[in-house]
């Protein structure tokens, strides 16, 4: 099992490392120690791997992931797991803003909390946040599911598209377009698989959470309802 | 007694007859008008300015005999895989879905040709694209359509799109008409909705914060890729020192005349500036931060000669870009389709409403019945042409300057015709000593 210091090896070196195994590598279990806040760490992944990351990691960790599982022992900076496309990212700590950004698959899993723009241009990937998301989540989220435990804040899922956004705790307010919808069985279905997905199934009820999303109102233009934009 | 005189009906210059038909259309419909096309109105351009050539102070080159070269090195700044053009014109980032897959193949066809490179767009990356491009650049855009790490690695560059000429400060637009199956799986949307893209990047804010996007781009593709930044013309001295900055490797600057698949008229004629008053501030900041040439320059809006390519090359461009023009060379607002561009109630030569998805042309549209009307074999040859020519005309002017490579064309090659462009190109009012704003009043 490689152990990378990235105290020692530059991160240039431990990218291009990973990025060069091959699909069916044995070589699947990495540990980088010593992230200590930096940028693109683990970013382009492309192969089953597991890496995990012992400590605090800057911008864009996990950017662009493909299949691989990348597990965050801190807080993770802006853009985590930015347009994933599949694979598992998981950060044990919070999340600052733009967490898995116009993601198209795979799981994001953040336990403290997320920033503003959690999910923004989300499209496709299935965001799990068990503490609150900051103001302007999931704008223009276009598919996908946010599952939120805490709260959400201001203007969620302003212009919405088709994602699902799910939240256990109150809604400061809902942005433009976006409107509570039945929770019906399907979607109790759909969370309960995302939290199995997240391993964090039993703890909560699916039917706690409300579900939101687009009216779609705004999906053709309407000079009537220019005042909504 | 004779009845008095009457005087010839006059319009008023100020309320003409488009003003005037613009009032009524949009007091009828409550909405702004949306087209396509680059700004209509006259600008100051590279019309205004005139080459000097050579004579008893200045040797002239041998046409056809002694050589004037035109190649081009982009990205030689950090990437490890540096893009090498034969030309110094590049075709611009035009969207699959504003234009038909005929389209953007026939692109590809006519740049691999004459072995410069094509530019995908707000749609993200095509097969027929990427297969018919030797050298394609992938762009990265605030909607992040299609946005995938494997059309990254397979791009040979890599545009960060921050702004165009035709609307800096604008996202992109893509009405419902156009929005086909296969556009909206590629979007990840429903078909048949208005798509208004978003104006800011999701994940990033400000140049502080590109620098690290621009170093994740790299860290993604192994430094391999020439990273470019794109920006409408607004402020180029600090867009290009901000650009070089935040790590690029190339910076592409877009005038106000420069074309878009859709936008609010208003946007397009009233926003941004002309392309020849944005070179030399840009040029300036390379030069005060010592990356002229280093850190190359693109320059696009409004480009339709040879004559247009060397002068913005004196100005101190590395490259141009083309859209309008290489869509006009595949057969865009051709008078050969005139009967049918009278149907949709406009002429050949002023069809700009292109996202509405009728183009007879078939290039701008997702209509199958309209698109195969393109033949992309055909069109790619008319474009190669087209190139061969930009090419040529640049090389006539850079060997009459006495230059053996179209990169020393110089501003002292230059002069203007009228104040303005003096001013803007910061080259002598023709037959004066006199740069407005530098020499003096
Ligand atoms: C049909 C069309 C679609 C365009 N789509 C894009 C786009 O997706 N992304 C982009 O950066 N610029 C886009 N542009 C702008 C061009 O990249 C370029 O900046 C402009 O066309 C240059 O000016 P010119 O048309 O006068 O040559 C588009 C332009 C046209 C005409």
């Amino acid at each position: 099992m490689p152990e990378i210091d990235l105290g020692v090896t530059p991160l240039r070196e431990l990218n291009g490392a990973l990025h060069k195994l091959p699909k069916d590598t044995n070589e699947t279990h990495w540990v980088i120690d010593n992230p200590a806040g930096g940028h693109a760490i683990a970013a382009g992944l492309d192969a089953p791997l597991t890496v995990e990351v012992n400590g605090p990691v800057g911008y864009y960790c996990a950017g662009m992931n493909k299949l691989a599982t990348v597990q965050i022992r801190g807080s993770a900076g802006v853009g985590v797991a930015e347009n994933m496309m599949s694979g598992f990212v998981h950060v044990s700590g919070d999340a600052s803003q733009a967490a898995g950004a116009t993601g198209r698959g795979g799981l994001l899993r953040i336990d403290g909390n997320a920033s503003s723009r959690c999910g923004i241009s989300m499209k496709g990937i299935d965001i799990v946040v068990k503490g609150s998301v900051g103001h302007m989540s999931a704008f223009m989220a276009q598919a996908g599911n946010l599952v939120v435990f805490g709260d959400a804040g201001d203007a969620l899922g302003d212009s919405i598209y088709e994602a699902r956004l799910f939240v256990r705790g109150g809604v400061k307010s809902l942005g433009a377009d976006c409107i509570e919808k039945e929770m019906r069985d399907e979607h109790k279905a759909a969370v309960h698989d995302i939290l199995t997905r997240a391993g964090i199934n039993g703890q909560i009820d699916p039917s706690e959470f409300k579900r939101y999303g687009s009216a779609r109102k705004l999906y053709n233009f309407n000079v009537d309802h220019a005042g909504d934009y | 007694m004779d009845a008095t005189p009457i005087t010839t009906p006059r319009k008023s210059a100020t309320f003409d007859d488009y003003t005037l038909s613009e009032i009524r259309r949009a007091a009828a419909s409550g909405i702004y008008d949306i087209r396509g096309g680059g700004a209509k109105r006259k600008v100051p351009n590279f019309d205004d300015l005139l080459f000097l050539g050579a004579s008893m102070s200045r040797y002239p080159l041998e046409g056809y005999r002694e050589k004037c070269s035109t190649d081009v090195w982009l990205g030689t700044r950090f990437a490890e895989k540096p893009i090498h053009l034969k030309i110094p014109v590049t075709i611009a980032g035009m969207s699959f879905g504003s234009l038909s897959a005929q389209a953007k193949e026939s692109l590809g066809r006519g740049a691999s040709k004459m072995g410069t490179s094509t530019t995908t767009g707000d749609g993200g990356m095509t097969e027929e694209e990427r297969g018919h491009s030797s050298i394609l650049v992938y762009q990265l855009l605030p909607s992040r359509y299609g946005m995938n790490p494997d059309d990254l690695r397979r791009a040979d560059a890599i545009e960060v799109v921050i702004g165009q000429g035709a609307k800096p400060g604008g996202g992109g637009m893509l009405l419902g008409q156009k929005i086909s199956d296969r556009v909206a799986h590629m979007r990840t949307l429903p078909k048949g909705i208005d798509q208004r893209s978003a104006c800011r990047h999701p994940d990033w804010t400000g140049p502080d914060d590109l620098e690290i996007k621009i170093q994740e781009l790299r860290e993604i593709t192994d430094w391999q890729k020439p990273i470019y930044i794109k920006v409408g013309a607004s402020r180029p001295y600090y867009d290009t020192a901000l650009a070089v900055k935040s790590g690029a490797d190339v910076v592409v600057l877009d005038g106000m005349q420069g074309g878009t698949a859709a936008t609010q008229e208003v946007f397009i004629e009233h926003i941004g500036l002309p392309l020849l008053s944005a070179i030399r501030p840009a040029v300036q900041a390379l030069q005060d931060l010592g990356m002229h040439r280093k850190v190359q320059l693109i320059v696009s809006g409004g480009i339709r000669t040879g004559a247009d390519v060397a002068k913005a090359l004196a100005l101190g461009a590395d490259a141009v870009a083309i859209g309008t023009a290489a869509l006009a060379a595949i057969g865009d607002n051709d008078p050969a389709l005139e009967e049918e561009y009278r149907k949709l109630g406009t002429t050949a030569g002023a069809y700009d409403d292109w996202h509405e998805g009728k183009c007879p042309a078939g290039i701008n549209t997702q209509n199958p019945e309209l698109s195969v009307r393109l033949d992309p074999e055909l069109g790619g040859r008319r474009l190669a042409n087209y190139l061969a020519v930009l090419t040529l005309e640049a090389q006539t002017i850079a060997r009459a300057c006495g230059k053996s490579h179209v990169h020393n064309l110089e501003p002292e090659d230059l002069v203007a015709l009228t104040v303005e462009a003096a001013a803007m190109a910061q080259v002598p009012l023709a037959g004066t000593q006199w740069v407005p704003g530098l020499t003096g009043a």
